[in-house]
């Protein structure tokens, strides 16, 4: 790790405490890392819970070898468990690998993974199988050294009958253990335990192969108890159109859903992102790229937690104060020891600059020259930072309590649109907050109650001390609504006006009665459950002003929000066209020289001799004349080496700028942009559009 | 007096044979006479085809196990390489006379080996006086094998020069078998269904199997007796459709059909396999989806007409083409170019798409989810052609939850 340490450090020419960051980095990921794995284990229990039963169940069935007619039949079909993953494939890897461990814990020691690109052919296939069966045999025993000898004679020859051979006598010999062994053993494991193969992507399998294996198998499932369990990434319906009736007919297929990925995603953002206990915050626009990438291009939950680990790189690597980034009382301890140069780092944030600002000319002066009043002054921002973290995310969790009770959900439905919502922006300044606030004063009473209980809940909850006189109002409105109740008064006023509506069925009249009623509200004194109602909206909305500001507002939100989207962007969402058109287009890009540095348009004299031939293709049609380019091409580079004008007034092209030309042309031709063409001589076909 | 007359065999034995194979009794005697005693040379080959469980491995199982005739039963798709084929018939061979259950392995290369350690085995078996028969089940196999294979064992007693008949059990005809040299013709038997109903008699059998607790009841309760079928039969009728519709399909299966009789409940709660058809995409995989099906089943003429903002009036009958008047949904989706594809991407989605990597990359999961298929070599990167393999239900959902109207954009629906 020595490398990577020495890139942290080189890498910026401002290389404050690069090893101190580096290391910080590196403890916080493997915290979130386990922290991302615990959340997985947990999504994944339940399903996997409904596997083992399945699987004990179906085992039982083999083992009884019961002579009933009908369990004979029964018997001789292979369980099968079609589990439905989702088309996010890149997660399905995690998610095998924690159930063959989860099956290898509980169930038995024959777990098999088979991948489709592994299995072109039923020989390859049996292959595969055996070979990680006989090393799980190994693992059992790894003493005797004969076996393995006479395991890899066995791997040549391949067949279902020498599987089950090898299954007889594995289990012979646990049977022969010792009680003491066999009984720690059979704790683990059942007797007889079942071979469970799991085919990872059953879409990518090819039909023979697997109607092949079925097949066979199922003509020995008497003679081992066989599990299969295929991995289905669109919908169970593949079972039928890769196996033709008379295969399927072989197998006793049960149904297994895993949750879906959007679920995933929402434990993930509420666990790692949502919370404090994380120093690192992503800001708005990187949360919506992360966001935009999973929901638009890949469902990926994996890949979602591989851009925040970037996002957590590219932060302690590009910003020098992020060694700030860190638990609260570490943070403070690390700010007495910071340099003079993270000082005048600390003063240059935009944010602090603003904080400054609305300080009094003393202060603004001690702020600006005095490090030691600095360092004191940020321990102070860095704690207000805290706790404004603190008190955003349980006000935010209350606001969406509220919010998903209404109709359209003006403030999206999940905790992250509002999360984003409220990032990037005052969001009581938005449209959708405003009708957001109107449909929640139009509230049911038992709605409204239920959702101020839930509120009461998350303050109480919530960690924050600063939120005791919160609980204690909204306490005191839930026992106002409950005193309504008591005293409720009957509203005969509205509710004739309102059978005065319904009788109406001219249109004057009826918008002469609205009209009516209208006036009649806005002049009828409001209800005491009215009152009551805008008065819990008022304080909901005031809780929202003063907690849900924007972090953007925060003095030193720079240290722990890591906001350079564009560079998450470039990274994870590559565009290799538009990177390549911006190679040719504008070498300096890329090359960085200054003598490639020109204006759009016109044509570098001094630029590589492919990015020539590229801008003069541009301006061409559907079919390009060689010739006609070519000459194009000689006259744009002899402009530039200002060759005597003889030469060119002989109209013969130099050797080396044909060349040069014809070098340029095919390596165009590689890149793809122009293929040689049969419709017309001397003339290449371009296969892009559009120009300059 | 037994249907089967054969001197050699006593006729307790026949009788018992004749009480295993009911309906087969033609095809058994006339196999009897074919076989003729034990020490006489029968046919080289039998090739024996019918349907799906007709009784053909049953049939040739019990006559060569009730007879105790030396024989060697193989089945062609677990021997999937010619190798494997003639070990294990070598191995089974070994087996024959010796007391212990598993032969120890030959190894054995190629069909002439096989020739030869078939004529040491035999000897060495002291089975020269008898005829061996070999049984390769699911003989269609072989015609994947290599060519020597089936012609080889065509002949097998006239290149071993030993008393064996080779019978090939498969369930299609001879013709699609005929080698093109070495050809020695087998004497073809065939075996009819067992009824012009039964087509299968397994799934007859599994499904009797799963609903007779079921049929029994009225009687275990007393309210018929075994005999009165047509009460009994009103009592399961219903019952049998609903197990037509999902335990036959494997919809559910036989266990979950099991524990719903057990309950007593309605398999209503319980859905099968073909209810779960929806599938959850990423939003620009969905317009792939979608553009794709567009590329398979318009003609490329009428993108034009569809996409491009300013097309003028263009009345379908215009600009059809005589070959085009059938329905592009009948003839299955077309094959078309990558560049097609994003191109109609582009103009079908609202706001601007980056050809980014991932788009490129989701194009390629769709091909692994089998839902599109490329066309063509997948080594080919050059300008590489696709196919829209979806169904119009399952696309038509999809278009929903975009709330893209796609039946205004397909050709067929104009």
């Amino acid at each position: 790790t020595t490398t990577l340490t020495d890139y942290f450090s080189q890498g910026k020419n401002d290389s404050e405490d690069s090893g101190l960051r580096f290391a910080t980095c590196q403890l916080l990921w493997k915290q979130i890392n386990s922290e991302t794995e615990k959340i997985q284990e947990e999504l994944n229990k339940q399903l996997f819970d409904n596997l083992i039963h399945f699987l004990r169940q179906s085992h039982s069935e083999l083992q009884t070898k019961k002579t009933e007619w009908m369990c004979r039949m029964k018997s001789s079909e292979i369980p099968t468990a079609a589990l439905v993953l989702g088309v996010n494939v890149t997660d399905h890897d995690m998610t095998f690998k924690s159930l063959s461990e989860v099956l290898q814990d509980n169930v038995t020691p024959y777990v098999v993974s088979l991948q489709a690109k592994e299995c072109p052919g039923i020989k390859h296939l049996l292959q595969k199988l055996m070979g990680q069966l006989m090393d799980c045999n190994v693992d059992v025993d790894s003493s005797e050294e004969e076996e393995c000898v006479n395991i890899s004679q066995k791997k040549i020859r391949c067949s279902m009958a020498s599987l089950s051979k090898w299954y007889e006598s594995v289990t012979k010999k646990t049977d022969s253990e010792t009680p003491s062994k066999k009984r720690t053993s059979s704790s683990r494991h059942w007797q007889s335990p079942p071979i469970v193969v799991i085919f990872k992507d059953m879409e990518s399998f090819t039909t023979k192969v697997l109607q092949d294996f079925i097949v066979i198998s199922s003509q020995h499932i008497r003679e081992f108890p066989l599990v299969l369990i295929f991995g289905i990434a669109t919908s169970p319906m593949i079972i039928h159109r890769l196996l033709p009736h008379s295969v399927s007919s072989l197998l006793c297929i049960e149904l297994f859903q895993s949750l879906s990925c959007k679920e995933h995603l929402a434990t993930v953002i509420d666990k790692l992102l949502l919370t404090t206990q994380f120093p690192f915050k992503l800001s708005e626009k990187v949360l919506q790229v992360l966001i935009n990438i999973f929901l638009y291009h890949d469902f990926s939950v994996q890949n979602f937690i591989k851009g925040f680990q970037l996002s957590i790189v590219e932060h302690f690597y590009s910003q020098p104060l992020s060694v700030l980034c860190c638990q609260l009382l570490e943070a403070k301890k690390r700010v007495n020891s910071l340099s003079h140069n993270q000082c005048e780092n600390i003063r240059s944030l935009p944010s602090f600059r603003r904080y400054v600002e609305s300080q009094v000319s003393e202060k603004q002066i001690a702020l600006l020259t005095e490090d030691s009043f600095l360092k004191e002054v940020t321990q102070t921002l860095l704690e207000d930072l805290h706790i404004y973290h603190e008190n955003y995310f349980t006000v935010l969790r209350c606001l969406h309590v509220f919010t998903t009770s209404l109709p359209k959900y003006p403030l999206g439905k999940q905790i992250r649109e509002l999360h984003c919502a409220c990032l990037g922006k005052s969001v009581w300044e938005t449209e959708e907050y405003e009708s957001a606030i109107q449909l929640l004063r139009m509230l049911a009473k038992d709605e409204l109650v239920a959702i101020l209980q839930k509120c009461a809940e998350i303050f109480i909850s919530s960690s924050g001390k600063q939120f005791s006189n919160t609980v204690e109002k909204l306490e005191e409105f839930l026992a106002r609504f409950q005193n309504l109740e008591e005293t409720s008064e009957v509203q005969d006023v509205s509710v004739s006006s309102q059978k005065e509506l319904q009788k109406t069925t001219d249109l004057y009249h009826l918008q002469k009665t609205l009209l009516a009623l209208k006036e009649s509200k806005r002049s009828k004194k409001l209800t005491k459950f009215e009152m009551l109602r805008f008065e819990v909206v008022d304080f909901i909305d005031s809780l929202v002003r003063s907690y849900l500001a924007p972090a953007e507002m925060q003095t030193l939100n720079e240290v722990v929000y890591f906001n350079t989207a564009n560079t998450l962007r470039e990274h994870l969402n590559a565009a290799p066209r538009i990177a390549l058109h911006t190679a040719l287009n504008n070498p300096y890009c890329y090359l960085k020289n200054q003598t490639l540095k020109s204006d759009v348009g016109c044509i570098s004299n001094t630029a590589p001799d492919i990015c020539i031939v590229y801008k003069l293709h541009l301006e061409c049609g559907r079919l390009i004349n060689l010739v006609d380019w070519l000459e194009a091409f000689s006259t744009v580079v002899t402009a530039v080496e200002g060759t005597d004008p003889d030469a060119v007034a002989t109209d013969q092209v130099d050797e080396i700028i044909h060349a040069r030309f014809i070098r340029a042309v095919s390596e165009l031709e590689l890149l793809g942009f122009i293929k040689p063409s049969k419709q017309k001589t001397d003339h290449v076909a371009r296969l892009t559009w559009g120009g300059c | 007096m037994p249907n089967f007359e054969h001197p050699e065999y006593p006729e307790a034995t026949l009788l018992h044979l004749e009480s295993m194979v009911p309906c087969r009794e033609s095809q058994v005697s006339s196999l009897l006479s074919i076989f003729g005693e034990r020490q006489h040379f029968s046919f080289p080959s039998i090739f024996i085809y019918g349907h799906t469980s007709c009784g053909k491995t049953y049939v040739m199982q019990t006559l060569l196990e009730t007879l105790e005739l030396p024989h060697v039963f193989v089945n062609c798709v677990e021997c999937f390489t010619s190798r494997l084929l003639l070990e294990e018939i070598l191995t089974q061979l070994q087996s024959l006379s010796s007391e212990k259950k598993h032969g120890s392995h030959v190894p054995c290369d190629t069909f002439n080996d096989f020739v030869r350690l078939f004529k040491q085995e035999i000897i060495t078996q002291d089975l020269q006086n008898q005829t061996v028969y070999i049984v390769l089940d699911k003989a269609e196999q072989l015609r994947e094998m290599e060519a020597n294979v089936l012609p080889g064992f065509l002949r097998l007693q006239e290149m071993t020069d030993r008393n064996v008949t080779v019978i090939f059990l498969s369930e299609i005809v001879w013709e699609l078998f005929r080698p093109n040299t070495g050809c020695l013709e087998p004497f073809t038997l065939y075996f009819s269904d067992y009824s012009i109903v039964c087509r299968d008699l397994k799934e007859l059998r599994h499904l009797a199997a799963l609903n007779f607790t079921k049929y029994c009841e009225p009687v275990v309760r007393g309210e018929a007796n075994e005999r009165d079928t047509r009460r009994l039969w009103k009592n399961i009728e219903s019952h049998l459709k609903k197990a037509m519709q999902t335990v036959y399909l494997r919809e559910i299966s036989s266990s979950q059909w099991e524990r719903i009789q057990k309950d007593d409940g309605e398999p209503g709660h319980l859905k099968g396999l073909s209810a779960h058809a929806h599938v959850e995409l990423p939003y620009y995989s969905k317009f792939l989806l979608i553009a794709a099906y567009l590329a398979s089943y318009n003609p490329a003429r009428t993108d034009k007409r569809f996409f491009l903002k300013h097309h003028g009036k263009i009345k379908k009958t215009n600009f059809l083409k005589k070959h085009e008047k059938t329905s592009n949904h009948l003839l299955g989706p077309k094959p078309f170019p990558l560049d097609r594809l994003l191109a109609i991407l582009y103009s079908i989605v609202d706001n601007k798409v980056a050809p980014t990597a991932n788009i490129f990359s989701q194009i390629t999961s769709l091909v692994t989810l089998q839902l599109l298929t490329l066309v063509g070599h997948d080594d080919q990167l050059d300008g590489p052609k696709y196919k829209c393999t979806v169904s119009l239900d399952f696309i038509r959902a999809i278009a929903r939850t975009v709330n893209f109207d796609i039946i205004k954009y397909l050709y067929d629906f104009l």
